[in-house]
């Protein structure tokens, strides 16, 4: 009997099982946030109602009081944002506390994604290169990443998004 | 004496909290009986104070307690087993519910108490009298394992090694506070004295740079459990560089594949991985391993026999590769944390690893199986896992003939636990002839219904048949169902919500 795959909990990650359009034009982005640019916390593929399961995964209470003892150790709560590039399966999360600057983020993103991007200018933005590293901020609009200064940044940040190909040599131009 | 209680599911919160396993009853008749009595064993059992209180006066000669994952305790029973059990050598304290309140009990034991070999309060979190514990290390010259909790500094470590250079088995405080450059090489140099050491725990909230601290104690390493620091990959991978001898692991998966690679190439005689997950509850946060690691660990371990691995993806071909690479599994024990997910590169169920699992490990007796499998897993099962004493499934299966599969294949079967499956009543009674074989059964959430239960138990008086119910769930379900042998018939101590049919 099939049947049950039906009724299974689907906790899936992004791209696993549920069929998704990978590309996000920039204004879907836009409507998807509340008209004060806020992004819901769930990715907009999930169910609406994530279950946590009971007794899942099958971790010991008492590791689990750790993991919360850990979290509420750290010095400060870190400022976790989601990571998205164009064609990629699966968002990734990174807290931008950890960065010293843009530099370091930059790196840390070519790392987790494999990519090359190329050297950035006031004047022309990411050029040579096919990516350019993007960010909502808190009015809901999509900013090219390196133009604030980067306290600004870190605290102005919503979500990441690097872009590729042909929209991604248009920005900065002019 | 060892016992036993709960299901072991109870250590997931799917056990209701009185369901029974109280070790009073036991105490008083042993009291009485055979009042000799010197160690105590105990997991998954509820003890409480007053027990305590009552062994501690009880047994003259009483030597050794460990509690392991037991509840219905605080701090102040752990004082009255300091305070009167004079020939004290053991007090393990593992991984408990404890009400902990406090630290104090540490500075009941007496001055003029020396036996203590024994000592793990790992478990614990409030901060202990330093000073009596020094002493206390100090003068129990016997002392072969200690195991401090979070609230000792590395300070203070180094001053009680260097009070028990004998130790074999230590678990530091915590590893991150601040050192001067001169605390740095006492510590290193308080380590370095400790040649019988073998196994290291603790390290909670491990920095980098104090780690190499440890590398005197490395090389004679052969348990290193890492599962209280988030070490990053090169991090891990600079430690494991001194440690040739380790036979087994425990680490979180904030290693990462990279790390795991690293346990491939420095530990050739790895024997017992675990990889526990750091952030198991946020399923945003996409880090931890994959199955390329445990593909690298293989590769280089071929002695490897024990894995508990938490990921996040698998595939039917990495899995192939692994026990290719390892066929001398006895404990196979993998969680893909997302139930029901299949391979992630060919969207298949995750079947045909668990195929290859049970037919290349000719001697494995523990599995664990997870992600998505059809009733093929459980034909596999039943046919080729010969030795299979221990089975845990989750969310897994297609019907009864799965389960069916296993109950009339795995000959040595003990122990099976079952959640979450399509598993009806067909299924529970296939096992009619087995159960009494068998150290017990659990199925939870599965299509077992009462009536099911009530024919069971009516067939196999031999058999409790104890059903938990929800609330608010239909009649007929059978919510939770734990079936077990006994001549003893039903037990009195089980609460309302348990049913004994």
């Amino acid at each position: 009997m099939e049947g049950c795959v039906a009724t299974e909990l689907r906790l899936g990650l992004p791209g696993t099982d549920n069929v998704r359009n990978k590309k996000r034009p920039l204004q879907e982005a836009d409507e998807e946030c509340g008209a004060n640019g806020k992004s819901h916390a769930q990715d907009e593929t999930a169910p609406p109602a994530k279950a946590q399961i009971v007794g899942w995964p099958p971790i010991r209470s008492y590791r689990k009081k750790n993991i919360q003892a850990k979290k509420n150790d750290c010095e400060g709560p870190g400022i976790y944002i989601k990571v998205g590039m164009d064609g990629a399966p699966y968002l990734r999360k990174i807290d931008l506390k950890v960065y010293s600057g843009y530099p370091d983020l930059l790196q840390a993103l070519e790392n987790m994604f494999k990519f090359t991007i190329g050297k950035y200018s006031e004047r022309e933005g990411y050029k040579g290169s096919d990516y350019a590293p993007t960010y909502e901020d808190k009015d809901g609009d999509w900013m090219l990443v390196g133009d604030d200064p980067w306290e600004m940044f870190i605290t102005s940040c919503k979500r990441l998004r690097i872009m590729k190909g042909s929209e991604a040599r248009g920005l900065g131009c002019g | 004496v060892t016992l036993k209680g709960k299901p072991r599911f109870s250590d997931f919160n799917l056990v209701p909290e009185n369901w029974g396993a109280d070790i009073h009853a036991w105490l008083v008749v042993f009291a009485a009986k055979y009042p000799f009595l010197e160690e105590l064993r105990l997991k998954r059992m509820a003890i409480s104070d007053e027990s305590l209180e009552f062994l501690a006066v009880s047994f003259p000669n009483f030597k050794a307690l460990s509690l392991l994952s037991c509840d219905g305790f605080s701090t102040n029973g752990l004082a009255a087993i300091a305070t009167h059990c004079k020939n004290l050598t053991e007090l393990d304290i593992q991984e408990n519910g404890i009400d902990d309140k406090g630290g104090s009990w540490l500075s009941c034991f007496p001055e003029s108490f020396t036996s203590l070999e024994v000592l793990n309060f790992a478990n614990l979190s409030s901060d202990i009298n330093f000073d009596a514990l020094e002493r206390l290390v100090g003068r129990c010259k016997s002392m072969r394992v200690l195991k401090l909790n979070r609230s000792v500094s590395l300070e203070q470590l180094q001053r009680l090694l260097v009070n028990a250079p004998q130790l074999a088995e230590l678990g530091t405080g915590s590893f991150s506070e601040e050192l001067t450059f001169r605390q740095y090489v006492e510590l290193e140099s308080a380590l370095s004295n400790c040649k019988n050491m073998h196994t290291l725990s603790g390290l909670w909230d491990a920095k980098g740079i104090y780690l190499p601290a440890l590398y005197p104690v490395c090389t004679h390493l052969t348990f290193l459990n890492l599962s209280y620091a988030a070490l990053r990959s090169d991090e891990l991978a600079k430690l494991l560089a001194h440690c040739p001898r380790l036979k087994r692991l425990w680490v979180l998966d904030t290693v990462e594949d990279k790390g795991l690679e690293a346990v491939g190439l420095n530990c050739p005689l790895l024997e017992e991985l675990r990889v526990f997950p750091a952030d198991p509850f946020d399923e945003e946060i996409i880090h931890g391993v994959t199955e390329a690691g445990f593909v690298a660990v293989s590769f280089g371990c071929p002695r490897l026999h024990y894995v508990l691995y938490f990921c996040r993806q698998m595939t039917n071909a990495a899995v192939a590769t692994i026990v290719q690479n390892c066929p001398d599994f006895t404990h196979f024990r993998l969680c893909i944390m997302n139930p029901g997910q299949p391979d992630y590169i060919t969207n298949e169920p995750m079947d045909e690893a668990f195929g290859a699992v049970v037919k290349t490990c000719t001697k494995l007796q523990r599995l664990s199986v997870s992600g998505r499998l059809t009733d093929l897993t459980f034909e596999y099962i039943g046919r080729y896992a010969k030795n299979l004493e221990t089975l845990s499934v989750a969310f897994a299966g297609s019907s009864d003939w799965g389960m069916q599969c296993v109950m009339g294949g795995c000959s040595k079967l003990r122990k099976l636990e079952i959640r979450d499956c399509p598993f009806g009543n067909a299924a529970l009674l296939s096992g009619l002839e087995k159960y009494e074989s068998m150290r017990s059964l659990w199925m939870s959430a599965c299509n077992v219904t009462m009536n099911g239960c009530r024919l069971l138990a009516r067939e196999m008086p031999r058999l409790n048949v104890e059903v938990m119910k929800e609330d608010g769930s239909d009649d007929s379900q059978a919510d939770k169902v734990y079936v077990y042998r006994s001549i003893a018939g039903p037990r009195r101590d089980a609460p309302p919500s348990v049913l004994t049919l």
